[in-house]
């Protein structure tokens, strides 16, 4: 009796740690989401009356070297940074599970054929690949979107394909056979809802990873352009007045920390609601 | 066993292949060549008929797959062409920026080691405690800071406020080391000692730890003797794994602190659009890439004898 209460005391207090961070995690998208009627200053003007300016009232991150407001910038940089992490998260988690269940639903030849490229993947480096695409389509944040999700789907694939493996080896879905469900309703109706919580949490605890490996490339150069407001290229550019006008470094940087730790404490919160 | 590692030996083949073969046909699409790049570095225009001509010179103008294999072969004999960029041999470029990149990857893998194994004992220790906490905090921080601002903090506080260590790398020795092996062992760690705390928690609900505490050993005996050693292991383990992307050179700490190893000449090389020292880059993670899973295979097979037993019944 005394350990019921415990766990459903346990329970109410999971749920509201999901509650908290599932609001945190909302405001930072709604912050991405009108980042342009938050912004205070426009992000992209430069007013060289006021160039690398200490925080103060007026700026409270202070200004870059073009005399930009900081505050404005980081808070366009959320919709670039955040909004491109989901396009990423959303593309490899799709495309790895598709792959995944598929693999393990139709064995043999997919099966070999696809986990082999999925290793091929795993080995290459990120780096490279945004370079060859850059060269092909130009540099941008796409870029650099497109060069991780081709080396980050198979750890969702392999996921997928371990789960499904499993799921297929139980007796309901040997009876669902029986039934006569074809193989399509079979992954629809039983498959994919087994495998959804998990692959859900894998994927918003991902978003830490994927931010900091988007902005780490924008960081070399291979993403986002130059006067496009995001935090990695951000830091990028500030990198040189570090010692003078640390702000130009620490504001972006603070940005993508507490992003990551929100996304992080969001996504170890659902895991414990999900799977406990 | 031995039929085991022969077959694993077999399967890396194609993937081997594929990520050479990748590389290639990226490089390929990306559309540049050692003529164009040298007429870019160059400043002058050449006339179409001279660029065919020196193409149909450097073998460029035959077809892709031949290309293709014609530089694997030169890759298995120690050739891997000039670079666009200095017009140096890229083998030999590459080979004297390893040692650089082997130093940082020691070095880091052993702060790694020293910070996180006895704080994930003490923290286990103290579970629920305020060290517990404070521990775990520190490394959920850890966790959400990416590589390049924990180096420019590091930077800001360590070589800046308090003027202890060298900015940028001077030369390749362990004080230029530090500021980048912190930084890498930052990230491994606050990863590792959540796994080394997991592990001793595992080790200490164990029988053998009560029944030892019921005969009278002294408790940091058992803690130091036998819990020690179990979760020695599984960090061994973990570290096998980073040391995979350790070695492959790693790109933004490398180029913050101008060390000058594998990833530095990567990134240049990237941004230089130096092709053949790309090439030889992305051989080089693959086969590292490659020979850490395979070891690592192997010697699970080697160290759990329950998945020794079930490749020998295969």
């Amino acid at each position: 009796m005394r350990k019921l209460r415990r766990t459903r005391k346990q329970r109410r207090m999971r749920m509201q740690r999901l509650a908290v961070f599932s609001v945190l995690a909302g405001l930072l998208l709604l912050t991405a989401l009108f980042a342009e009627q938050l912004c205070p200053y426009d992000p992209y003007m430069q007013d060289y009356g006021s160039v690398l300016s200490a925080p103060s009232p007026a700026h409270p991150f202070g200004t870059d070297r073009f005399g930009r407001d900081m505050l404005s910038r980081v808070i366009a940089g959320a919709r670039t940074s955040i909004f491109s992490t989901l396009v990423l998260v959303g593309i490899i988690s799709v495309s790895g599970t598709a792959a995944g269940v598929l693999c393990a639903y139709f064995g043999k030849w997919t099966d070999a054929v696809v986990m082999r490229i999925a290793d091929v993947c795993l080995a290459f480096p990120g780096l490279v690949f945004a370079l060859a695409v850059s060269a092909v389509l130009g540099g941008g944040t796409g870029t650099a979107v497109i060069a991780l999700a081709a080396v980050s789907w198979p750890k969702y694939a392999r996921l997928a394909r371990s789960r499904t493996l499993e799921i297929m080896s139980s007796d309901y879905l040997a009876a669902a056979r029986l039934a006569g469900d074809a193989p399509g309703q079979m992954i629809v109706r039983h498959i994919l809802p087994n495998i959804a919580g998990q692959i859900l949490v894998t994927a918003v605890l991902d978003m830490g990873t994927m931010m900091m490996e988007l902005s780490a490339l924008s960081f070399l150069g291979l993403g986002a352009r130059i006067p496009t407001a995001e935090w990695g290229s951000m830091m990028s550019g500030g990198r040189s007045m570090l010692q003078t006008y640390p702000w130009v470094v620490l504001a972006p940087g603070s940005a993508i920390f507490v992003t990551v730790a929100v996304f992080n404490l969001f996504g170890d919160a659902l895991r414990d609601c999900l799977e406990p | 066993m031995k039929r085991y590692i022969i077959r694993r030996l077999l399967s890396l083949i194609p993937v081997l292949f594929g990520i050479t073969f990748l590389s290639f046909a990226l490089m390929h699409a990306a559309g540049s060549d050692a003529v164009l790049q040298s007429m870019d570095a160059s400043g002058i225009t050449l006339s179409r008929e001279v660029i065919d001509a020196r193409r149909a010179e450097l073998g460029l103008d035959r077809p892709f797959l031949v290309q293709y294999f014609s530089w694997l072969g030169g890759v298995l004999t120690g050739d891997m062409g000039v670079s666009y960029v200095s017009g140096r041999d890229v083998f030999s470029t590459f080979i004297s920026k390893l040692p650089a990149t082997f130093l940082l990857a020691g070095a880091s893998i052993l702060l790694t080691v020293v910070i996180s194994l006895p704080l994930g004992i003490l923290s286990a220790v103290r579970q629920n405690r305020f060290t517990d906490w404070l521990i775990r905090g520190c490394s959920f921080v850890g966790n959400s800071l990416p590589n390049f601002f924990t180096a420019l903090l590091l930077i800001y506080l360590l070589a800046i406020c308090i003027p202890v260590f060298p900015v940028i790398s001077e030369g390749i020795g362990v004080r230029s080391a530090f500021l980048p092996a912190l930084t890498l062992a930052t990230a491994m760690s606050s990863r590792y000692l959540m796994q080394v705390r997991t592990a001793v928690l595992d080790e200490l609900g164990k029988d053998y730890v009560a029944g030892e505490r019921a005969r009278g050993i002294r408790f940091s005996a058992t803690l130091w003797k036998s819990v020690l050693r179990s979760c020695m292991t599984s960090l061994f383990t973990l570290l096998a794994l980073s040391v995979g992307s350790l070695l492959g050179g790693t790109a933004v700490v490398e180029s913050v602190f101008l060390w000058d190893g594998v990833g530095k000449l990567a990134v240049d090389a990237v941004n230089m659009r130096d092709y053949p020292v790309v090439q030889a880059y992305v051989v080089w993670t693959a086969l590292v890439y490659t020979a850490v899973n395979l070891i690592t295979d192997i010697s699970y097979h080697f160290l759990d004898p329950r998945i020794r037993l079930e490749g020998g019944r295969r």
